[in-house]
């Protein structure tokens, strides 16, 4: 697979150095309790909740199983309307395609609304390499942009930012409009965010955006935003280009609206986002606006070796976020340490996908397996689940840390024999009961010191659990 | 064809652990799942639709305006305008249901797609719903795409029977009215808005900072 270069490997060192970033620190903090209320309310809100999952994953799953049909409905639909289909296997295929229809359309500007495929394939790279002006226009993705990094969040891209940063950013890049004034309020940033990419939207010749639905009815794709950045990107240009994986396509309008129900309310707890936008073919020959041209580019780029087995789950993902925002190894580390386009829990299971176990070895195991991102999961996939296969994956094929190989080798050789296990586990016990008479907590343990390294542990009482069952003295 | 796409859809089949495209007999009762839609699971939306609707758009901080007939519209508009500091120079959608409006002589109307310096628009709604608040504006040569978009304040007329109560009712109200998807369908829910400064919630991001729905009837 291919797309921007992973920095996946560094993911400790990286980890390390956040969790001691005052900035992200802070930002991370903001969001983490502004994500975690809102979506609880939304959801307490509907007493449908889990009926609305139930048929959201029905939806999901009954057109994965049919998903060759239901490509070639929409495409059908879609040319019926006076739109093009492009189909590409690989990252490489779909920007070449993208790239083509930028330099047949002879544009030099291209604006694009927020789109997380567009990261996985490597579309900025491809488009700067045609020597296109990309100008991002979500205002997260904008702020990143000019700060050159990649997305940390795939809804809230620039979660990572505090106000004071795009403050900097923003006084340091929009000089060359003559607006000199260093502005610190949010509305202020806001407002100059919005004059300034005014023009750009007014200016440019593609439009780009994401999908994220594909309606099979209707030939429609489907955007969804707040800000009305995706819209200005749709109508405005003269080419309007979708780019969207294979697994976004459902069957109807009335599907749209069970899996709209579950998105806004799991990604930033509305019932429903501002803009909820269909687009079907290119405008109609008496419109007065709307792109001439509409092109939709279909992308596997590994989505169908993952339908055939286990990790066909994750095809079911609509790109909320909640499992991030659960989850406590992202809000400790932040998105930028897992070193790719996707990150947090769902990252963990489809970045080795992606880009290979070899690359991404730490993600599977960045996980406390607190199950929470499988409960706040609007579409029910079985996150750790899947990261403990892609752990047996790595555990069988020897690419797991020797020392972790080790202590496993040495408690599967215990564990087999119930007898010593209770013997050693017993001593073991009493050892650190022993060890920890004094205060009751140990604080520091051989082998484990990175984990005693920033809390205690609490010593045991002297008896073990299996002891004290025999004996008896069951809990009730 | 292409051989990307050859490439795909076999792909997609081996993993499906097919080698052909589906049966006729199973492929009919897909084309009929998509030709004849069902709601799935809906939310219960109890009471008065009209009366949820204008309470939910309220709470997304879209302004809603009730007006006994549409005689009232340019009067609400006047008022919008003095409020809000908006100009009186104000582009109506070429909407011919728009055309028995009764416009004082303070306004200064044209009747056209938008442009960037726009301060205001005026134009029809196609549905409201009652669920979540949202207005359906739908795209043609009447109703513009770019007047949702491009003013600072969107001013829309909808009649209050246009509104139903689940996003569903509306498929089926375009689907019984229109042959065909028009274009561009919005579904819009308040004013424009984004969250991306440290998750602190500001009106105005890139379409209109107001949104004001003039309810008639
Ligand atoms: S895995 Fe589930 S919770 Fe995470 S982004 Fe996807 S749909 Fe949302």
């Amino acid at each position: 697979m291919s797309g921007p270069a992973p920095r996946s490997r560094d993911f400790e060192r990286r980890a390390y150095v956040e969790i001691h970033n005052p900035n992200l620190q802070e930002a991370m903090g903001l969001a983490k309790q502004g994500f975690v209320g809102k979506r609880a309310s939304a959801v307490a809100a509907v007493p449908e909740w889990e009926q609305l999952r139930a048929a959201g994953r029905e939806i999901k799953e009954h057109t994965l199983a049919h998903l060759d049909w239901y490509l070639e409905r929409f495409e059908a639909k879609v040319r019926e309307n006076g739109g093009h289909v492009h189909w590409a296997s690989t990252a490489e295929e779909a920007c070449r395609i993208v790239v083509d229809l930028c330099r047949a359309a002879g544009a030099r500007r291209v604006t694009k609304g927020k789109s997380m495929v567009a990261e996985e394939i490597g579309l900025n790279e491809a488009l700067a390499d045609a020597g296109l002006e990309r100008v991002e226009t979500d205002l997260g993705e904008y702020i990143i942009q000019l700060a050159d990094e990649p997305p940390s969040h795939i809804i809230a891209p620039a979660v990572h930012k505090t106000k004071d940063q795009v403050s900097d950013l923003f006084h340091r890049h929009h000089r060359q409009y003559g607006l000199t004034e260093r502005q610190t309020e949010g509305p202020a940033l806001v407002a100059e965010a919005r004059e300034v990419l005014r023009e750009k939207f007014l200016t440019a010749d593609v439009g780009i955006t994401g999908a994220n639905f594909l309606v099979a009815e209707t030939g429609s794709t489907v955007i969804v935003t707040n800000e009305g950045n995706g819209d200005l990107t749709n109508t405005l240009p003269r080419v309007h280009i979708v780019t969207a994986g294979i697994e976004k396509v459902i069957p109807t309008l009335d599907d749209t609206a069970t899996i709209l129900r579950l998105l806004a309310r799991s990604a930033t707890g509305q019932e429903m986002s501002v803009y909820t936008t269909f687009s079907t073919g290119p405008r109609r020959a008496s419109d007065l606006d709307g792109p001439s041209e509409m092109h939709v580019v279909l992308i596997d780029n590994g989505r169908s070796q993952m339908l055939g087995n286990e990790f066909h789950h994750m095809l079911r993902c609509i790109r909320c976020g909640a499992c991030m925002n659960h989850c406590p190894v992202y809000t400790a580390v932040g998105g930028h340490t897992y070193g790719w386009v996707y990150v947090g829990p769902m990252g963990s299971v489809l970045t080795p996908l992606m880009i290979g176990i070899e690359d991404s070895g730490h993600l599977p195991n960045a996980c406390t397996m607190n199950g929470r991102c499988a409960e706040v999961c609007p579409m029910q996939i079985p996150l750790p689940d899947l990261l403990r296969v892609h752990r047996e994956r790595q555990h069988a094929s020897r690419l797991d840390a020797p020392r972790a190989r080790m202590m496993l080798r040495a408690w599967a050789f215990l564990a087999r024999r119930p007898a010593l296990y209770r013997r050693v586990v017993d001593l073991g016990a009493r050892a650190l009961a022993m060890l920890g008479r004094r205060r009751g907590r140990l604080r520091w343990l051989p082998l484990a010191g990175g984990w005693t390294g920033s809390r205690d542990l609490p010593a045991p009482q002297g008896e073990t659990f299996t002891r004290a069952w025999r004996a008896g003295r069951r809990p009730r | 064809m292409s051989d990307a796409r050859a490439r795909i859809l076999a792909d997609v089949r081996a993993a499906l652990r097919r080698t052909e495209p589906l049966p006729p007999s199973v492929a009919r009762g897909l084309e009929q799942r998509v030709a004849a839609p069902q709601a799935n699971v809906q939310p219960a939306v109890d009471g008065d639709v009209v009366e949820r609707f204008v309470a939910k758009m309220t709470a997304v901080n879209g302004l809603v305006t009730r007006l006994p007939d549409r005689s009232g519209i340019s009067a609400a508009l006047e008022a919008h305008c003095e409020r809000h500091h908006v100009p009186t120079d104000i582009v109506v959608a070429p909407d011919p249901a728009l055309d028995d409006i009764a416009w004082s002589n303070r306004f200064s109307i044209e009747r056209r797609a938008a442009r960037g310096e726009d301060r205001l628009s005026v134009t029809g709604a196609y549905a409201g719903i009652a669920e979540t608040g949202t207005l359906v504006l739908l795209s043609g040569p009447e109703s513009p795409t770019s007047l949702n978009f491009l003013p600072d304040d969107h001013v829309v007329v909808l009649d209050a029977r246009r509104v139903v109560r689940h996003i569903e009712d509306a498929w089926a109200t375009l689907r019984s009215e229109r042959r065909t998807m028009p274009r561009t369908v919005n579904l819009i829910t308040g004013p424009s808005k984004t969250g991306d400064i440290e998750q602190k919630i500001h009106e105005g991001a890139h379409g209109p900072r107001r949104l004001h729905v003039l309810l008639i009837g």
